[in-house]
């Protein structure tokens, strides 16, 4: 496709120019530096969201309560979401994207660099304020961090201590630093690609994103609208969501999931973006479909605007309603099979080698496969009465955003940390590493599959008798799960470290592309010359 | 020595998995929605299990035949060519089209408009209101209402004693109901939103603040039914099961009758004098039904969420005000009333004139308040009666 033919190699004619120690990422506006801030945070946040829930997982171990209040329960299933969606899984992605896009449509950096410092700066103390009612109630201040799930809902949320405060102002923050880093990849892409990479032949993970950004500043304004009149109906006495007064409780899912839909696809779109690069360069042959899948990110992205309401689907909507998004829900499933279909022939007839990326990626197809089809179950009214609100929709869910999501930016980490470190990882610990992963995730979710169809609501502390077994088989799993990604630190610090094997420029036989030109790791300013496309 | 211990870990982690009773699908059906429900949702597993083995199937094949280790050369196509690679691309686009919106669509268009036909043929309403953390039923046509509590013993979920057979999932008084009855139930809540979730009625639906929404069941089984609140409401979102028992139409009019003469013997109480000592032991039967879970059995409280009534202010200022009204944000006002924005909740529709009574007299005179007064049944009686 866009096969490169340039041999003008920006190697940095002016060397490095920047302060040494913090004050260089503090003040940096290299895109390579800063999507080497996004990726660890990122990691260091996935460890913090992990071991939230590892202690969930420990209370659900066996019936009763035995290590913590419901309360604390409740605050850390809430925030383990939140920091895992806004702290771990779209910081890793904004990091893939201000690593690579530039590098892949031949640009010098992104369009607006200080923003981009900004951008990654808002991120922390973001999470500081989503996790500070932690550390404030141990000195008596408030009662903790949010204990209304990561969903927010009114009026529990109405009611809700001071953690529903921080939980909103973090979200506004992290907003904040999506929009930019959102206008900043649109601007990227739309004006600094190589002459020569038309649109149709921009790399599809720049592709991805490119829609993924446009969905964050179509529905992130209308989440911080939803928490805003949250916090004055707390504070300022409206009655947006209080009956009582005239408001409507089910007006917050409307405007929530009509960001929350969307958010699913924002966190896999980057995902799906790269996934092709890994199955092409592995099976050593050209991508498939590159028009279909660019046309099917598209259709996707419209219609994950138009289907919000299957995410409360019991709160008693209209017939009429129920019909519409059950359809329009199913109807996703068209261009979601496009991709697959896309994957798979791909992979057809190729020559195929298993190294530890192209393993994440056949492991995601496979059990983001089975997040789709359970999806495709859910959008049933009738049925899902059934699945709503149990632990069969948080199973359905991990498979896309555990299985689709977090392994999907696993494949992207072990594909391009050779070029990001110019370090080859270990391979036998990254094998070790996917082996582990893809066995204990599903020891953990496919028994939580069986306890939703019989009839264990998510978001409870203790559960009846005959939940117990697959309880006890599921925090099994997650504590190989969790303990299991150690594997992946050590091998990305190894990298970092400058011990493995060089890196070649083309780490990968079958890698095709512009970010394959430049050498492993890249120098510090790349394509001062524009490289030209064919 | 060592294989001998992992010989017994083995033999028990193997006979433990043996007598464990795993459900691997919905629980028997016992309503006709259920019984769809159930259909509806096997066909889909069947469905989407065929879909998963063709597609990965392939896929693996693939990854069999097509490696560099056995020597495999890659193709160069990159999209279909001719008209017979086009027909193959596109005909696993027909057959989704189809399941999606015939074998799966039709059906499921029939099963949401049974499901939402709540009036047809219906026989009887009850009225469900989920508060935190209990619910209340009501059948409007009867003029009966009671609630309907937890009684696991909280010795059993601190691990104290044995759990018994329904751990979490048995109350005081079920929701009782006749078999064969089509039964309209309405929902609503006063606090926040729970969802009133009966797993073999194949019923799930919210009940929110300030709205009636509504279902329907027609049990055609007696039996006792369990389920849960399925809408994160609280810290006692665990802890509010939902039991129907269903009982055959002569024994629901036994009890419909007998519940009745028992509701109007307590409202005959309101009128009689009540001595303070019958107060305060009736009083601190209701203050560990509906008080101690947030203001705890000492009336310590949780703060800041929940204060405590030990010392408190509120309930250790004036009863009424001097021409006999309730203390607006006193003792009174506040029970009958709550507090908004705060998990405080109204008492004054949930619970009757001898229980609000007796609980705010009891509060007034244990945890260390000594206040020495006391309200009578009849003065609630009068309050409520003038708010009306």
């Amino acid at each position: 496709m866009n096969t490169a033919t340039t041999t003008a190699n920006g190697h940095a004619p002016h060397g490095e120019h920047h302060p040494a120690g913090l004050l260089r990422w503090l003040t940096t506006t290299n895109h390579k530096d800063i999507g080497t801030m996004y990726l660890t945070f990122a990691l260091v946040m996935f460890f913090v969201g992990g071991a939230m829930i590892l202690a969930v997982r420990a209370e659900l171990f066996q019936p009763g309560m035995q290590l913590m209040q419901p309360e604390f329960f409740n605050q850390l299933i809430g925030v383990h979401a939140l920091v895992m969606i806004f702290a771990a899984l779209m910081p890793a992605a904004t990091g893939f994207a201000n690593w690579q896009i530039p590098l892949m449509i031949g640009a010098p950096d992104m369009a607006l660099p200080r923003l981009n410092n900004w951008g990654f700066w808002l991120l922390p103390p973001a999470a500081l304020l989503l996790t500070m009612p932690f550390v404030l109630a141990l000195f008596g201040i408030g009662d903790g961090a949010i204990a209304t799930g990561w969903t927010f809902y009114a009026p529990l949320s109405v009611q809700g201590g001071i953690g529903v405060d921080f939980a909103i102002f973090a979200v506004h923050i992290l907003g904040i630093s999506s929009i930019l880093g959102s206008i900043n990849i649109i601007v990227t892409i739309f004006n600094m690609r190589a002459p020569g990479m038309t649109m149709m032949k921009l790399p599809l993970f720049c592709w991805g994103w490119l829609i993924t950004a446009f969905l964050l500043i179509a529905t992130i304004p209308v989440l911080a609208g939803a928490v805003t009149m949250l916090l004055t109906d707390r504070h300022f006495g409206t009655h947006f969501f209080t009956a009582a007064g005239g408001g409507d409780p089910i007006l917050f899912q409307h405007l929530f999931w009509f960001f929350g839909h969307p958010e699913v696809y924002i966190l896999l779109l980057p995902v799906w973006g790269l996934m092709p690069h890994v199955l092409a360069t592995f099976s050593r042959k050209p991508v498939y479909g590159y028009k279909a899948q660019v046309y099917g990110f598209v259709a996707i992205g419209i219609l994950s605007v138009v289907v919000w309401a299957h995410h409360f689907f019991t709160a008693g909507l209209p017939v009429p309603a129920l019909l519409y998004f059950m359809y329009s829900t199913m109807s996703i499933s068209l261009p979601l099979a496009v991709l697959f279909f896309c994957w798979i022939a791909t992979m057809w007839r190729g020559a195929m080698s298993f190294e530890t990326p192209m393993l994440f990626a056949t492991g995601f197809i496979v059990l983001f496969g089975i997040a789709g089809l359970t999806g495709l179950v859910l959008a049933d009214v009738a049925a899902d009465a059934q699945y709503h609100h149990s632990y069969f929709v948080v199973a359905h869910f991990h498979y896309a955003l555990f299985a689709g999501g977090i392994m999907g930016v696993m494949t992207g980490v072990y594909y391009w940390l050779p070029k990001w470190t110019g370090r080859m990882y270990s391979e036998t610990l990254g094998k070790w590493h996917f082996w582990l992963t893809v066995l204990s995730f599903n020891l953990t979710f496919m028994p939580q599959f069986f306890l939703g169809l019989a009839g264990m609501p998510r978001r409870i502390p203790d559960y009846a008798l005959q939940f117990a077994e697959f309880n006890a088989i599921s925090t099994v799993g997650a504590f190989i799960l969790g303990i299991s990604q150690l594997l992946f630190a050590w091998n990305i610090v190894q990298c970092v470290c400058g011990r493995g094997a060089p890196a070649e420029s083309r780490a990968w036989e079958g890698a095709e592309g512009l970010e394959w030109e430049l050498s492993s790791p890249p120098p510090h300013h790349s394509w001062e010359i524009q490289p030209r496309v064919k | 020595m060592k294989r001998r211990a992992a010989l017994v870990v083995l033999s028990c982690a193997a006979s433990s998995m043996a007598h464990a009773d795993f459900q691997w699908n919905f629980p028997t059906p016992v309503t006709p929605i259920a019984r769809d429900t159930l259909a509806i949702h096997n066909e889909f597993m069947l469905i989407i299990t065929a879909l998963f083995v063709a597609v990965f199937a392939i896929m693996i094949y693939s990854m069999v035949r097509h490696r560099k280790s056995v020597g495999h050369e890659p193709a160069k196509f990159s999209g279909p060519t001719g008209a017979v690679q086009w027909f193959w691309a596109l005909v696993p686009f027909a057959i989704l089209l189809f399941i999606d919106f015939v074998l799966m669509g039709i059906p499921a268009f029939h099963a949401v408009i049974e499901m939402e036909d709540t009036k047809t043929k219906a026989d009887m309403v009850v009225k469900v209101t989920g508060l935190q953390w209990k619910w209340q039923y009501e059948y409007p046509d009867d003029g009966i209402r009671f609630m309907s509590n937890l009684t696991t013993p909280p010795e059993q979920i601190a691990g104290a004693t044995a759990k018994g057979e329904n751990y979490l999932l048995e109350v005081d008084n079920p929701l009782v109901l006749p078999v064969g009855k089509k039964v309209r139930v309405l929902l609503t809540a006063t606090d926040v939103i729970h969802t009133w979730w009966v797993p073999q009625f194949g019923v799930k639906r919210d009940a929110i603040p300030g709205f009636i929404r509504e279902t329907w069941v027609k049990i055609e089984e007696p039996g006792t039914y369990r389920g849960q609140c399925a809408e994160l409401c609280g810290k006692g979102h665990g802890f509010m099961p939902v039991v129907v028992q269903a009982l055959p139409e002569a024994e629901y009019v036994a009890w419909r009758d007998a519940k009745k003469m028992e509701l109007a013997q307590a409202a005959a109480g309101a009128d009689r004098a009540w001595s303070k000592d019958e107060l305060m032991e009736r009083g601190k039967d209701v203050y560990a039904r509906q008080c101690a879970v947030c203001h705890q059995p000492e009336g310590q409280g949780l703060p800041p969420a929940f204060p405590p009534l030990a010392g408190s202010r509120i309930v250790n200022g004036p009863l009424l005000t001097m021409d006999g009204k309730p203390l607006p944000d006193g003792h009174v006002d506040r029970v009958l009333n709550g507090k908004d924005g705060t998990a405080m909740q109204a008492f004054r529709n949930t619970l009757d004139d001898v229980e609000l009574a007796a609980v705010i007299t009891f509060e007034r005179n244990s945890f260390g308040n000594k206040q020495g007064d006391m309200i009578q049944p009849a003065q609630i009686k009068a309050l409520r009666e003038e708010a009306k």
